[in-house]
Order: structure tokens, then sequence, then C-alpha cells
């Protein structure tokens, strides 16, 4: 999306929802639903929408892990590191993970097609280990589970 | 037609639920999708209406219609209410979970909703809040503040604009009964919120739920249009989070819902007196949002009635981790640690034995077996150097490293530190180069059984860069320049790191604004007091005994 189209995004967004700075949030989260990341050349449009400067809107936008600043990958797997994961072998499976998908947690792979993310729990504690797989939750991951998230995201 | 139950809650869809309902639409059921009745290891359930009863099947797949249709299926379990499992609870707050469909106005009627709120409407704020104050109801978020007393400061505080906020943020590893009730019986916190608006005076009120949460966050945002009328004048609105462990502290979460980053604030103010927008606020967590319309219906006794000591009515506890019958178990207060680990969660999933138990997430402190006779109670827990927090207990079994646990504890809140005070974010940095130093410079323990811990190794065309790491090594040259001081210039044998260790905790615990700082020695310290063979001191008498 040109930086004149993502403008225009915002500021439609904005008429409508209004210009609060309790907007902000919601627009950035918005934002990131649309293009995929925040990149730092909208964040100038996002302060002026809001009415507030750019080292405000600087300082939320590094501040929360979610908001990503550079494209992650086509598919995203977000994967549980948290204790009742970590109880039922999630340091093994992150280890396998990240080898059956030729990506380091924390990166996107360099043909751009999956980005590996690190999440601390996803509400699912008793069936770990658990992960996101382009947002659907996936239970007890094994090396048989693996294989199936490797081919979907090869596609 | 033939109706069938499945659930739609996000645990039982990361099992298969949405394939199994399929199925049944396919073989041309009617598919009610409800929310879990909170027992995994029978997931994906179904359950088939025969007259005013319903027969569960479970676990099943897809595969399985047909043999569940005509009732020969093997996983059949009866009427899940008689299970063991459902049985030995008392379910107040989760009482229509699993029951009904979570956006069927007409079955939250039909199951005794609104009925809290209409007694509530009728009478005056301060009797409401009377009401609550008698139920003994304290905060189930983790700090077990009588909600009552917190709901009277803000109904006196002058001001005609007030609020209510409730606290979804549940960011603790081994909970997710927030996410259950959201997902299962949405108008029950929606009715919970209305009648706290109405004790209090205020108008609007807000739901924020962290962002890894997207059913619940859905849902929520459903039950809140179907329910307008009924809640109105009083408005509510979903804020999402944004993946931000602090905003789970009551100000910080204040804080992120105005649009800032999530730092913890200095109290006082209280919130209760200037909160959100610096309006009184009352900020509660779901479930103690959610007890609420029970003890308008039923009458703050019944609800009072239950418990132990200063802990009254229930708890939904969640077993969590490598446990054989993990999900959500509503009870009493005052059921010991070991009944809730062995008799209900049957011991670990590995079949291996229980080494520790984490309870409150990561700010909990770990237990070991022979601390079993705990009551689940607030006092006895803070007595005994933990803390129930949100009810979470995670499992381990004996292949864990309660060193690494440490670690991570450390790690955690290094991460997630929202960095206002010094103790906190350099201190859990310090922290995770310790542990590093401990476990490096120990022998390792027998316990550790490394083919358990390590895991397939990273292999060449694996791009890794400064990743974080479950493991403790020092690679690269970031991680060894987080390291502040020349190893040649400390003393870095066993005895006193340790002895720094205990230091750093000293001055975490108590010089941190909030409980991420000022707990995380909980999980450290208590790794250390009850595991010290893990850090490569002698193991306690009373284990060697064994
Ligand atoms: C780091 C940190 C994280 C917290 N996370 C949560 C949370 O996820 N959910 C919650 O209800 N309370 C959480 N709390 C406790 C809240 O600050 C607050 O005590 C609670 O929302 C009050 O509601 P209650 O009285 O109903 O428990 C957290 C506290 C701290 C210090
Ligand atoms: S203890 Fe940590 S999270 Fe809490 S206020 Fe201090 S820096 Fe922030
Ligand atoms: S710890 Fe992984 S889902 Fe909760």
């Amino acid at each position: 999306m040109g930086l004149d189209e993502a403008k225009r995004l915002i500021n439609g967004w904005v008429r409508r929802e209004g210009s609060g700075r309790d907007r902000l949030l919601p627009l950035l989260h918005m934002v990131q639903d649309e293009i995929g990341y925040i990149d730092d050349t909208l964040v100038p449009a996002i302060a002026a929408a809001l009415n507030l400067s750019r080292a405000d809107v600087h300082g939320v936008l590094t501040f929360y892990h979610d908001y990503r600043r550079q494209p992650a990958g086509r598919h995203i797997v977000k994967l549980c590191r948290a204790e009742s994961c970590q109880a039922r072998g999630g340091a093994a499976v992150e280890a396998a993970a990240a080898e059956r998908l030729g990506v380091a947690m924390g990166e996107t792979r360099r043909d751009g097609q999956v980005t590996l993310e690190p999440v601390y729990c996803l509400g699912l504690c008793a069936i770990g280990p658990n992960a996101l797989i382009n947002g659907r939750p996936v239970a007890r991951i094994d090396s048989a589970a693996l294989d199936r998230i490797a081919a979907e995201v090869a596609a | 037609m033939t109706r069938v139950f499945i659930s739609r809650d996000m645990a039982s869809v990361a099992l298969g639920a949405d394939e199994v309902a399929r199925a049944f639409a396919d073989a041309g059921c009617e598919v009610v999708r409800t929310g879990s009745h909170g027992l995994f290891v029978i997931e994906p359930l179904v359950e088939v209406e025969a007259g005013d009863r319903r027969i569960a099947y479970g676990p099943v797949t897809p595969a399985d219609v047909a043999a569940i249709l005509d009732g020969t299926h093997p996983n059949c379990l009866g009427e899940i209410a008689a299970l063991p499992f459902f049985a030995r609870q008392q379910r107040f707050t989760f009482a229509r979970c699993g029951i009904v469909d979570p956006l069927s106005l007409a079955d939250y009627a039909a199951h005794g909703g609104w009925i809290g709120l209409d007694i509530a409407r009728a009478a005056e704020p301060q009797a409401v809040v009377d009401a609550v104050k008698a139920s003994g109801l304290r905060g189930r978020g983790g700090a077990g503040f009588p909600t009552g007393i917190k709901w009277q400061t803000v109904l006196d505080a002058p001001g005609a604009t007030k609020y209510i906020v409730c606290n979804a943020d549940e960011g603790d590893s081994g909970t997710f009964a927030d996410r259950m009730l959201m997902e299962g019986d949405p108008f029950c916190l929606i009715e919970g919120m209305a009648i706290a608006a109405h004790a209090v005076g205020a108008s609007h009120g807000y739901i924020y739920i962290r962002s890894e949460y997207p059913f619940a966050i859905q849902t929520m945002r459903d039950a809140i249009a179907l329910s307008a009328g009924r809640i109105a004048p009083f408005t509510l609105e979903v804020r999402a989070g944004a993946g931000a462990y602090v905003c789970g502290e009551e100000t910080a979460l204040l804080d992120s819902i105005e649009g800032r980053r999530g730092q913890v604030r200095a109290k006082p103010p209280l919130p209760a007196l200037s909160g959100l927008f610096g309006k009184p606020t009352v900020i509660n967590n779901v479930l103690s949002l959610a007890a609420v319309p029970f003890i308008l219906a039923e009458g703050a006794e019944a609800y009072a009635n239950v418990g132990f000591g200063r802990s009254r009515g229930t708890m939904p506890v969640q077993l969590a981790g490598n446990v054989k019958h993990g999900g959500l178990f509503e009870v009493g207060f005052g059921i010991t640690l070991g009944e809730l680990v062995n008799d209900i969660g049957g011991g670990t999933a590995s079949g291996r034995p229980v080494r520790a138990v984490q309870v409150g997430g990561p700010l909990g402190a770990y237990f070991p077996p022979s601390m079993f006779d705990l009551p689940f109670d607030y006092e006895a827990f803070t007595a005994a150097g933990g803390l129930i927090g949100h009810a979470g207990i995670t499992v381990f079994d004996d292949s864990v490293d309660m060193a690494h646990m440490a670690r991570f504890a450390m790690e955690f809140c290094a991460a997630e530190s929202c960095g206002k005070c010094t103790p906190c974010r350099i201190g859990s940095t310090r922290g995770v180069e310790i542990m590093d130093r401990i476990i490096a410079g120990r022998p390792v323990p027998s316990s550790v059984r490394p083919e358990l811990v390590e895991g397939p190794s990273f292999s060449a065309d694996v791009e890794r860069k400064n990743s974080p790491s479950t493991s403790s090594g020092q690679t690269g040259f970031l991680d060894q320049a987080l390291y502040s001081r020349a190893p040649d210039r400390i003393d870095v044998s066993l005895g006193a790191q340790t002895a720094l260790l205990r230091d750093l905790c000293d001055t975490m615990k108590y010089g941190s604004l909030c409980a991420l700082g000022g707990f995380t020695p909980y999980p450290v310290l208590s790794a250390l007091d009850h595991f010290p063979e893990d850090f490569g001191a002698p193991a306690p008498v009373l284990a060697a005994a064994e």
C-alpha cells in the first residue's frame, strides 16, 4: 500500500471512529490488520490524525509487543513459550519448530514464507504445547503437527 | 432432527471441535455450539439430545458421527454432570458454561439470567454494595481485595462520571477461566458489570481483553451488541490489548485504554477515586464481576456459606501444564493443593511423578509435593510464601529443571517490565545473568535429564540471530555485551552467586512499584528454597529422606 493510500485509510478511520487520544491503540491495530505492519513512515500521519506528537506515537508503538514495524512472512506461527506449555515439553517443541520451519524464534524466514514468533500463553494451558497458526489455534503440538504446519506454511 | 451440542471454546476448537461440528451438520443434525464444560481430555466432546437429557461422547473425531448417532460409540460418557470431575464441583459462576448457547438471549434467560440485575435495579445502590460486602467476595484477579469495599469507595466518590472496567487481560500462564467464561457465558459478565454500574452510578464500561484471546474478543463484542437493550442505559465496549503482560496491572491497564504506554501508576490516588480519564473507576477481574449475578440472585448468604476462613465462596481453579485431567474446576475455598493436583487432576499427563507445581502464574511460587496439604485460601498461601493469584495451577513432572524455571521467571520479568522502576527493569536482567552463572557452574543435577530438556539442536541453515532462547548458553556478541561486568572481576562461585541472587530478590521485592518486579522473587526464591539441588546446593533433608 502506498503512503497516500495509507493516509486515506488512517484519516477515513479517524473520521468514523473519532480522534481522541484513546483511539491510538485501536488505530494501530487497524493499520496492522490492514497493512500487516506499521511502517515508520506512517507514524507522522498517525500522529497528525490524533493530534499527538510523533515521539508519543513512537513510544506507544514500540512499547507493545503486538505491533510490528517490519513486514511479516506470508504465514505467522505464534508458538507459546510460557510455563504450562514448557511443562508439556514446550522447549523441545520450540527447538524442533525452529528447525522444521527453518527459521529462528522471533525471525522471518529469508524467503518470506513464515514468521515464527513467541507468545506468552494462549489460555489453552492444559493441552499444550500450543500455537496460533495464522490466527487458528492448534493444541498438543508434536512432530506430526509440526509436519502439518510446515506443509501449510510452504503454500 | 437430532440436536447435538458441541463447544466453540478456543480450546475445543484447537482440539478439532470445528471439524466435528461440520461432520454432524453434514449428517443432517442441528448443531448447537456451546461453551466448554472445562475438562479437556474428553474434548472434542459432543452431547446428543435425548428427551431432556444430553448423552455425551468424547473425545471424538469427525469419523465417529455414525457410531455416535446410533449409540454404539465406545467413548460414551453418559451425562456430563454425573462424571466425578463435575459432580465434585460447586458451579456458582460457571453454572451455565458448556450448557447454553453463549449468544442466545433466550438460553440465558431460561437458565436464570438477568434475575440478579433485576433485583439490583429494584434496590438502592447502597443495598447492592452491602450485598456484595456480605458475600465476602474478594477480587479474583490476584490481590484478593474485598470487592464490596472497592465498590463502596467508588459509590462514595463525588462526580457525575464514573466507569466500570473489567480486567480481562488474563496474562498468567496456567489460567484460562476468564477466557472460558467470556466465550461460554458472556452475558454473565455483562450482567455483573451492569449490576456494578447500578451500584456505583456508572454509565459506561470497558472490557479490556488481551489480544491473544481473539475468540473471547469476538464473543464479547457480539454479546454486547445483542444485550445492549437489556442493559441500557448502561453501555459497554471491548478494548483489545496489544501483547503486554504488565497491562494486567490495573493502573497500566487504564493507561493502555487511554492510549498510552502501559506503565504502572503510583498509588495513591486509588483508581476508585481517580481512575480512567481521572474519574472514579471500579476495576475488577472477569471472575469477580461474573460472581455478582449469583450473589444478587441467590443471596449473599448462599455465596458466603461456602468457603474457608476469610476466603468466601467458590474459586474457579484451573488445572494446567503436565496434568492428566486438566481443566476448570470450580469449588469452595479450603480444598487442598494435593486434592486438586492428585485426586482431581489425576497426577501428571506424562505418568511420571509430580515434582513441582506453580500456583498463581509467572509471579507465583513453586511448591513441592511435600507442601500439598496446603488449603486453597488466600491467607494460607501467603503464609506459605506464595499466592493464589488467579488460581492457575501448573503441574511439572520430574523432568523439570528448577534453575531453568527460575531463570525463566527473571527473563519474563525482563521482557515484560514496564520500565518505570530500576529494581524491576535492571534487576531482572541482572537476575538472568546470575542464573546463567549458576546454571553454568553447577554440577548437572541428577533430576535433570538432558535428553528431556534439550531437544533437537538447531541445524546450520537456521537463521539464528539474537533470538530469545530457553537455553542458557552465552552465545553471540549481544548476549556477551549484556554481561556488564567482566567475569574475572566478580566471584562466580555458586555460593557467592546464590547469595547475590537472594540479595537481588530482596531488592526487587521491597524496591519495586508493582507486583511484576515485586513478586518475581516468589518463583525464583521458592525454586531455590525447595529445590536447592538444581542450583548446585545439597538437596533438602526432607527430600533426601524420602
Ligand atoms: C503484573 C501484574 C499483572 C496483573 N494481571 C492481571 C490480570 O491479567 N487480570 C486481573 O484481573 N488482574 C491482574 N492483576 C491484578 C490487578 O492489578 C488488580 O489487582 C485487579 O484487576 C483487581 O481486580 P479484582 O479486585 O477483581 O481482583 C495484575 C497485577 C500485576 C501487578
Ligand atoms: S515493578 Fe516493573 S512493571 Fe511494576 S512498575 Fe516497576 S518497572 Fe513497571
Ligand atoms: S502456557 Fe501455553 S497456552 Fe498457556
